[in-house]
C-alpha cells in the first residue's frame, strides 16, 4: 500500500532524535513571504517533470534553464537518503508531477550574464497536480527552483513530498557574495565550481574573485604572458583563458556574477618588476619592491592595456580595483618618488600620491566602460571616486561608523567587516554572523539604500582546495540568510533547525559543509 | 631501489603480516605514483644502485599487539655497501620504514634516490596518542582507518577511541544490544558492529598503534540511558522526578551488575591491557537532587561530600575492571577528587587552568607516584586563526617541578579531537597537519625546539601528506606541487 510504517514507530525515542523542526521547514535563506499548509502532496521522479509553462517568454533554446531543470531534478531526487532506489517504478499515486516554469517578462536574459541590476524576484505556487513557478527574469527562476527543491522532502520510506504553498521571493540586498583568494593558495577549478554551487545553494549571487596578490599570480594574461609566467607559483598553478571563461558560465548558469580584483597599488608582489617601486636604503637600491610605481607613464599604460584586456574577459559591468593596505614606506625611501611628490605639491601626504595613482586607475576603467569597487582606505584616504564607485567596508573596528560616513558622501557601500568567515574560532560563530544587521548605523533611508549587500570573505593564508569547503559551509549560509531575507527574520532557534537541516541538504549535494554542532545527518555523510 | 626484503638472520620473515602488508603498503606509497616532491639539494653524482631495504628483526612477535612497553627502536644504515633496517621489534622496523619512505626521493628522470644515511631512532615517550570522538558526530569507519593510516606516517602509536558518550552510543554491545538500539543516533547506519571493531584493532595493530577504548562513566552517559532503564540517575525538583537523568546511579546493586556485564565484554572485545574509564565531569547536580542518594550519602556518613560518592562509584567500577585483568587510564578528575586508584593507574591531564595549571597538576600526579598523559594544550578540536600547530609545538611535557624520577612517570601524551564540531567532512583537514606537532614532541628528542626548522620540515611534510592522499590542510601561504583535488 501507500502507507509508510515510519522507522521512528521502531526506533523509539533515541537522544539522537534530530532537533524539533522549524514551522518553516528546512527552507534557507527564509522566503520573503510564505504560506505554508498543512496539505501535502505526493510526488515521485518517475512521474515528475519541470517544463516551461504556456505564455513563458522562454522556451527549450534557453540553455540556462534547460541545464537549471535538469540540475534541479537530480538536486531532488538523484540523492536520495536511500542508496538503494533504483528509480523503482513508484507504486502508489502521486499527486504533483509538474513544475510549469513561466517567465512573464518579454525579455527572460536568458543568454545575458547577470548585474547589480538583476531581477531575482519569484513567485511559487504550489498545488496539485500543476505546480507554477513565475518569474520575470531567468535569475528568479534560478531562486525560485531552488526554494521548489528545498520544499521537498521524503519520508523514512522514501516517499517524496511537498507541502501546499504560496510563496512570494525576492532578496533584501542585490548584492551578496563570497570572496575567494586564489592568491594566497592556488585553488584548483573544480573546487571554484563546487562552491560556485554551494553558493547556488544559499542564492548567493557574487563570486569576487580576489585572483591575485603578493604570493602569486595566477591569471595567464594574453596581453601580458609574463605576469604568470614570473608570478605564478609553478606553471601548473595558473588560470588560463579557458578556465576563466569556464568558470564565469559555469556562474552565469546559476545566477552568479564574476568580478575580479586585480588589486593596486599594494598586494602586487608578484608582478612585474618594473612596473613596481624600487625600495631605496638609503642612497641605493636596497634590491626589494614596493607598491605599483605610480610616478611612471609606463605604468598607467601598462595599467590600461591590463585592464583592457581584464574587462573584455570579464563580462561583468564591475571590477573590483583593491587599494587596501598600501605600505608607503617603500615609496618614501625612493628619490624619484620623493621628487614626483615636491614636484605635485603632495608635501609629506603619501596617501595623496596613493589617491592620485587610484584616481588615475579609475578612470582607466571608466573609459573601458567599467565601473569601479575599492576597498575602504581608497576612500579613508581621501581619492576622488566616480559617481559609481561602490565602496567595500572591511576593516572590523567600527564600521558602522564608516558604512555611515561612505553612505553620507553618497557613495554606494558593501559590507564585509563583520563576515571575514578565514578568522575562525572555536564554537558556534554562525550565529554572531547571523546577527550582523547591515544597516544598523546612523543614516537616514537614503544613506541605507547606498547600502548595496554584503561579502563573505575566505582570505586564502590558511586555507586551500583541502579545507575550504567546510570552511566557508555552512557559516557563509548565515552571511546568505542575512542578505536575502527579510530584516526581522532574526529568530536564531528557527535558524537554528532550518540550517541543520540545510546543511545535511548541502551534504547530499554533495558539498562537504561542516557540521554546525553535535548531531547527524539521515544520510551517511561521505 | 626495487623492493624490501627479510634478511636471513630475521627474526621475522615473510608470513609475518606486519611487516608483509607494510611493505606492499610503503612500496606503493613510494613507487606507484607519478609525481614527486624534488628534494631540498640534489648533487648530480653518480649513485651506486641498490636494489632493496633488507630489513632484521631481532627478537619475533609478528602475531602480538603492541603494548605499552614495546621498543620501537630502529637504525637505519644506507651506505655504500648496506642498505639496513635493523630493529628489535616488528614494530621498530615499521617506524623504519615510514622514515625510509621519508628519505627516498625521485627525480624528474623518474628514477629513485636515497641519500647516504646513519639514522639510529626510538620515541622519547612510549604513549603517542589521538583521540577521537565517535559519540557527538559519527565517524564512518573508512574515516577511522584512514586516520590510522596518517597517525602512522606520523608515528603515533595509540588510538584513544573515545566510543561513546552522552550524545549517541554507536558501540554495538552484543551484551546490552538495546544500548545500541536506542541510542545510536541510527542503529541501522550509526553503528561499530563487532566485525567493525575488529577491522580497526587490526588495521591498528598491523601499524603498530594500540587501541585504548573509553566508556566514560558515571559522567558523560545520557545515550546509556535509553536502552538501560534505572542505569541512570533520575534527578528530582523537590520530591517529583524531573524527568530527566544525569550520571550513572551509583547506589544500586544493578548498576555494578550491569557494569560487571558490560566490561567483561569490553575487556574481551578490546585486547589492549589498558582501558580508559574516563570519569571527567561528573555534575553532581543530579545526585543531589535525589533523595534516594541523598539518603545514601547520609548512610554512608559520606555528609554533603558528592566527591565520596563519585569515589564509591569509580572504586568500584575499577575493583571491577581490575578483576578482568586490566589495567586503567582515567582522566584527572578522578585523581583530583582523590578517589582511591590503583598504583598503576595513569591518569590523563586536560584541564589547562583548573583545579590548578596543567604543569601543577602533572608535578602533583607524579608527586604522587602515578604515571601521567599529557593533553591539556593539546586539544586540537580548539581551532584558532593563525598558525597555532606552533604552541602545539613549543608544550615542553616536562617543564614542572619534579624530580627525574617523577619525570619518568609521564609516558606521553595525546592530541584530542573532541567531535562537537567536527565529522568527516572536516576531520582530517583540523587534524593534519596539526596533530604532526605534537607526534614530534612526543617522539623527537627534547632538544629539537627550533620552531623555523619544524617549519621547513612539517612544510614539506605536509606536500608529501598531500601526495599520499591525505586531506591535510596549509600551514601557510604557498603551494605543492600536486595540490589536493576532490575524488
Amino acid at each position: 500500500g501507500c502507507g509508510c510504517r515510519s522507522r521512528q514507530d521502531l526506533l523509539l525515542l533515541s537522544p539522537g532524535t534530530p532537533p524539533a523542526s522549524s514551522p518553516f521547514g528546512s527552507l534557507w535563506p527564509l522566503p520573503q513571504s510564505l504560506r505554508v499548509s498543512p496539505e501535502r502532496f505526493r510526488l515521485a521522479p518517475d512521474q515528475f517533470q519541470i517544463v516551461h509553462g504556456p505564455g513563458s517568454s522562454a522556451g527549450s533554446s534557453c540553455s540556462l534553464l534547460e541545464d537549471a531543470f535538469r540540475r534541479y531534478y537530480e538536486y531532488m531526487f538523484g540523492y536520495s537518503k536511500w542508496q538503494n532506489r533504483d528509480g523503482k517504478k513508484s507504486l502508489c499515486e502521486t499527486e504533483l508531477s509538474l513544475l510549469q516554469v513561466i517567465i512573464t517578462s518579454k525579455d527572460s536574459e536568458c543568454d545575458k550574464f547577470p548585474s547589480i541590476t538583476s531581477d531575482e524576484a519569484y513567485h511559487l505556487q504550489v498545488s496539485k497536480p500543476t505546480s507554477v513557478l513565475k518569474a520575470d527574469k531567468v535569475w528568479g527562476v534560478l531562486r525560485g527552483l531552488e526554494t521548489f527543491s528545498q520544499l521537498l522532502y521524503e519520508d523514512d520510506c522514501g516517499s517524496y513530498f511537498v507541502h501546499e504553498s504560496v510563496i512570494s521571493d525576492f532578496p533584501r540586498f542585490a548584492y551578496r557574495g563570497i570572496l575567494l583568494d586564489t592568491s594566497r593558495h592556488f585553488l584548483p577549478l573544480k573546487i571554484i565550481q563546487t562552491n560556485l554551487d554551494a553558493m547556488a545553494f544559499n542564492k548567493f549571487n557574487v563570486l569576487h574573485w580576489h585572483i591575485v596578490d603578493d604570493p602569486s599570480f595566477p591569471y595567464q594574461s594574453t596581453t601580458f604572458p609574463e605576469l604568470n609566467a614570473q608570478g605564478a607559483f609553478t606553471p601548473k598553478h595558473v588560470y588560463t583563458p579557458t578556465d576563466v571563461h569556464n568558470i564565469i558560465e559555469y556562474a552565469r548558469l546559476r545566477g552568479i556574477r564574476v568580478i575580479p580584483e586585480f588589486d593596486t597599488p599594494g598586494h602586487t608582489q608578484s608582478w612585474r618588476k618594473d612596473i613596481l617601486t624600487p625600495c631605496y636604503s638609503g642612497k641605493h637600491p636596497s634590491g626589494s619592491y614596493g607598491p605599483i610605481n605610480p610616478i611612471l607613464n609606463a605604468t598607467y599604460d601598462f595599467m590600461m592595456k591590463l585592464f583592457e584586456e581584464v574587462g573584455n574577459v570579464f563580462p561583468d559591468d564591475y571590477i573590483h580595483l583593491g587599494g587596501d593596505e598600501v605600505d608607503f614606506s617603500c615609496w618614501s625611501s625612493n628619490p624619484d618618488v620623493t621628487e614626483f611628490m615636491k614636484k605635485k605639491g603632495f608635501g609629506f601626504w603619501y596617501s595623496k600620491l596613493e589617491s592620485y595613482y587610484v584616481e588615475k586607475i579609475l578612470e582607466i576603467v571608466t573609459s573601458l566602460n567599467k565601473k569601479s569597487i575599492i576597498w575602504q582606505e581608497v576612500f579613508d584616504d581621501g581619492a576622488k571616486l566616480q559617481p559609481d564607485t561602490i565602496v567595500e567596508v572591511w576593516k572590523k573596528f567600527l564600521y558602522q561608523l564608516e558604512l555611515a560616513r561612505v553612505t553620507k558622501q553618497g557613495h554606494q557601500a558593501i559590507l564585509a567587516a563583520p563576515w571575514y568567515l578565514d578568522l575562525i574560532s572555536y564554537g558556534e560563530d554562525w550565529k554572531s554572523y547571523y546577527g550582523v544587521e547591515p544597516l544598523n548605523f546612523m543614516g537616514s533611508k537614503s544613506q541605507k539604500e547606498l547600502v548595496l549587500g554584503g561579502e563573505a570573505c575566505l582570505w586564502g593564508e590558511y586555507v586551500d582546495g583541502t579545507n575550504l569547503t567546510p570552511r566557508l559551509w555552512p557559516r557563509a549560509s548565515a552571511v546568505g540568510e542575512r542578505l536575502w531575507s527579510s530584516k526581522n527574520v532574526t529568530d536564531i532557534s528557527d535558524a537554528s533547525k532550518r540550517l541543520t537541516q540545510h546543511r545535511c541538504r548541502m551534504l547530499r549535494r554533495g558539498i562537504a559543509a561542516q557540521p554546525l554542532f553535535v548531531g547527524y545527518c539521515t544520510t551517511l555523510e561521505q | 631501489m626495487v623492493a624490501f626484503r627479510y634478511h636471513a638472520s630475521s627474526a621475522a620473515q615473510p608470513g609475518c603480516s606486519v611487516l608483509d602488508e607494510a611493505f606492499q603498503r610503503y612500496r606503493d606509497l613510494l613507487f606507484s605514483s607519478s609525481w614527486w616532491q624534488p628534494p631540498e639539494r640534489t648533487r648530480k653524482q653518480h649513485a651506486p644502485e641498490k636494489s632493496s631495504l633488507v630489513i632484521l628483526v631481532s627478537t619475533p612477535g609478528c602475531n602480538e599487539l603492541p603494548s605499552l612497553e614495546s621498543g620501537e627502536n630502529y637504525t637505519l644504515t644506507i651506505n655504500d655497501d648496506h642498505c639496513f633496517l635493523l630493529s628489535e621489534t616488528v614494530w621498530g622496523a615499521l617506524r623504519g620504514l615510514e622514515t625510509f619512505s621519508q628519505l627516498v626521493w625521485r627525480s624528474p628522470e623518474g628514477t629513485f634516490f636515497i641519500n647516504k644515511t646513519e639514522i639510529e631512532d626510538f620515541p622519547r615517550f612510549p604513549h603517542r596518542g589521538l583521540l577521537l570522538d565517535t559519540s557527538r558526530h559519527y565517524l564512518p569507519l573508512t574515516s577511522i582507518l584512514d586516520t590510522l593510516d596518517v597517525m602512522a606516517y606520523n608515528k603515533f602509536n595509540v588510538f584513544h577511541w573515545h566510543l561513546v558518550d552522552d550524545s549517541s552510543f554507536p558501540y554495538d554491545s552484543f551484551t546490552f544490544p538495546e544500548l545500541t538500539r536506542k541510542g545510536s543516533y541510527d542503529p541501522a547506519t550509526h553503528i561499530y558492529t563487532a566485525q567493525d571493531v575488529k577491522e580497526v584493532i587490526e588495521y591498528a595493530r598491523l601499524r603498530g598503534i594500540r587501541v585504548l577504548a573509553e566508556f566514560d562513566t558515571p559522567g558523560h552517559t545520557l545515550s546509556w540511558g535509553p536502552g538501560a532503564p534505572g542505569l541512570l540517575t533520575p534527578c528530582y525538583s523537590g520530591s517529583h522526578p524531573t524527568g530527566t537523568f544525569g550520571p550513572v546511579n551509583p547506589i544500586l546493586n544493578s548498576t555494578y551488575e550491569f557494569m560487571s556485564a558490560f566490561f567483561l565484554e569490553v575487556s574481551s572485545v578490546f585486547p589492549d591491557f589498558y582501558l580508559h574509564l574516563g570519569g571527567d565531569e561528573v555534575d553532581f547536580t543530579c545526585w543531589k537532587s535525589n533523595p534516594d542518594i541523598q539518603s545514601f550519602m547520609k548512610k554512608q556518613g559520606f555528609g554533603n561530600d558528592f566527591k565520596q560518592l563519585e569515589s564509591f562509584y569509580v572504586q568500584t567500577l575499577l575493583n571491577i575492571v581490575s578483576a578482568y585483568d586490566k589495567g586503567y587510564v582515567v582522566w584527572q578528575e578522578v585523581f583530583d577528587n582523590k578517589v582511591k586508584v590503583r598504583p598503576d593507574t595513569i591518569i590523563q591531564v586536560w584541564r589547562e587552568e583548573t583545579p590548578v595549571r596543567y604543569t601543577k597538576e602533572m608535578e602533583l600526579i607524579t608527586g604522587a607516584g602515578f604515571r601521567a598523559l599529557l593533553s591539556a594544550p593539546w586539544y586540537l578540536n580548539h581551532i584558532a586563526y593563525g598558525p597555532d600547530w606552533r604552541e602545539v609545538y613549543m608544550v615542553e611535557p616536562l617543564d614542572f617541578k619534579g624530580s627525574p624520577q617523577q619525570k619518568a612517570l609521564v609516558i606521553g601524551g595525546e592530541a584530542c579531537m573532541w567531535g562537537e564540531y567536527v565529522d568527516s567532512t572536516n576531520l582530517a583537514p583540523r587534524l593534519w597537519p596539526r596533530a604532526g606537532a605534537v607526534a614530534e614532541r612526543l617522539w623527537s628528542s627534547e632538544l629539537v625546539t627550533s620552531v623555523d626548522f619544524a617549519f621547513k620540515r612539517l612544510t614539506r611534510f605536509r606536500c608529501e601528506l598531500l601526495r599520499r592522499g591525505v586531506q591535510a590542510q596549509p600551514l601557510s601561504v604557498g603551494y605543492c606541487e600536486q595540490e589536493f583535488e576532490e575524488t
